[in-house]
């Protein structure tokens, strides 16, 4: 079984054995992490740039860490200290990169599309670290992780996807994944976080927060971002956190084992209690350390390998 | 394309058997020994020696695997990214004796990412190989301390171990492109 595909724009157009080889490969990249010398010389002499647009703390040290700890030499553009303060555009700064022969992009940008529109400009591979609010398929990956590893399996499985619905592009990945997986999923929020036509994705869509909650084997916080508030979509914070937030009360209308999971950061006493980020059912600090095993197989099921046999 | 089974399973174990007796031989018992096999057919070999050894000398030797999957100098050649098996050694091997144990000897360049691969996991006293065949045609400067069954193939020929864990029967099978006897001594070439 290989990885045939030259770059990870998506979820959506995964096929359940290429995610699964993903994650096994991850698993195996795990004990890479523990040894007491955490290197593998597998992308060694390869060039990735890591061209981030946007801010980020996790999954930029992720993607960093994962590319040393497979031999890569990592070049991390910020668009804050870049030309593009200057006005260069985002081909520009593509082509003029391309000269250097860089062998990988992992892009994180305001805009959907970003990989798709500098594809043409590029013989690079190409990874999508979350382009807009259309997807993030290394956090859904390293989601997954987490999820197997605790569950085991994804059929049947109960799924409880609970933030600002519209706005997330983690939340479009993991439904994706989720149902490629066989999980069911439900997504919840404010109606002013949930776009329409949610069902079209397979998945169950609703408002009421605790009725959701029961027998969930998976509950999944997403993060409120507080511009959002001054658009008015939410009234206040607190007042999010009295309907919408996870409490321990709450969280005991779940199933017995449920894991409590959140991409991180978490808004302490917004999506959920401090007492529940910190506690028994949580693996939010899992999700983390997971992230650099699914990036580091992502890179190299993408990178590990002749030119030729991958196809688009 | 002519296929010619050369070992069947009495003839495997008995070869694993040498093995295990040259081994404790060389080594004088199996103190700070540890096999360790290389995926995917060496790591059953290690188990079947260690349970060899553990029987003639009444101490258990600890196995290990290795995954050399993520050292290897192929990687412009074989196409997609090798699916990794993972590498599983629960010891120090720090000042052992580590026996690598694989299955076919013949370029050597698998071994060679082996060893690259045990420096990254610490520091042994010293590191021997034990294969059940040698098939000549090395690429690199090594050599197997403990070999099964010696044999003069052609490059093209395709040597082929079968084992009971992994293809769910034990054969050593020969694949050669027509004619001319194939000779196999036991033991290392002189």
């Amino acid at each position: 079984m290989s990885f045939a595909h030259k770059h990870l724009m998506g979820i959506e157009e995964l096929s359940a054995e290429d995610i699964a080889l993903i994650l096994d490969t991850a698993e195996k990249m795990s004990e890479v992490s523990r040894r007491p010398l955490k290197k593998v010389p597998a992308l060694r002499g390869k060039l990735v740039v890591n061209l981030f647009f946007e801010n980020s703390t996790r999954t930029r040290s992720s993607f960093e860490i994962a590319e040393k700890r497979l031999s890569a030499d990592t070049l991390n553009f910020s668009a804050s200290t870049s030309s593009l303060q200057k006005g260069e555009t985002l081909v520009d700064t593509v082509l003029n990169l391309e000269r250097m022969q860089p062998d990988c992009y992992v892009i994180r940008h305001a805009s959907p599309g970003t990989c798709q529109l500098i594809h043409p400009f590029t013989r690079a591979a190409l990874v999508n670290a979350g382009d807009g609010t259309h997807e993030h398929p290394t956090q859904a990956l390293l989601d997954a992780m987490t999820i197997r590893q605790k569950k085991g399996d994804f059929k049947g499985l109960e799924v409880l996807i609970c933030g600002d619905i519209s706005h997330s592009r983690v939340v479009r990945s993991n439904i994706f994944l989720l149902g490629k997986m066989g999980a069911k999923v439900t997504v919840c929020g404010p109606a002013t976080f949930m776009p329409p036509y949610l069902e079209s994705l397979g998945v169950t869509a609703t408002t009421d927060f605790e009725r959701a909650l029961r027998g969930k084997d998976v509950v999944m916080m997403l993060r409120i971002q507080m511009e959002r508030q001054t658009k008015g979509l939410f009234p206040s914070l607190l007042e999010y956190y009295k309907t919408f937030g996870l409490t321990e009360a709450r969280l005991r209308l779940a199933d017995k084992q449920v894991i409590v999971m959140h991409p991180g950061p978490i808004n302490r006493g917004v999506e959920m209690a401090s007492e529940v980020a910190d506690g028994p059912y949580s693996v939010i600090l899992d999700q983390v350390e997971n992230g650099v095993a699914v990036r580091m197989a992502a890179l190299y099921l993408l990178l590990g390998g002749s030119e030729d046999e991958a196809t688009h | 394309m002519k296929r010619k089974t050369l070992f069947d399973a009495a003839g495997i174990q008995r070869s694993l058997g040498r093995l295990a007796l040259e081994i404790t031989e060389r080594l004088q018992g199996c103190e700070g020994v540890v096999l360790i096999g290389i995926h995917r057919r060496g790591v059953p070999l290690a188990q079947r020696i260690a349970r060899l050894i553990e029987k003639a000398e009444k101490t258990k030797v600890p196995v290990g695997s290795l995954d050399i999957n993520l050292y290897r100098d192929d990687f412009s050649t074989v196409g997609a990214a090798p699916v990794l098996r993972g590498t599983q050694v629960d010891f120090d091997i720090g000042a052992k004796t580590v026996v690598l144990v694989d299955d076919v000897l013949f370029t050597g360049r698998t071994v060679r990412a082996a060893l690259d691969a045990l420096v990254d996991l610490g520091r042994p006293a010293r590191v021997q190989l034990a294969v059940l065949v040698d098939r000549g045609h090395r690429e690199l400067p090594i050599q197997a301390d403990y070999v099964g069954l010696s044999l003069n193939t052609r490059r093209e020929d395709h040597v082929e171990l079968l084992l009971k864990e992994t293809d769910g029967e034990d054969a050593l099978i020969l694949e050669s492109a027509a004619s001319a006897e194939r000779a196999g001594t036991e033991g290392k070439r002189p």
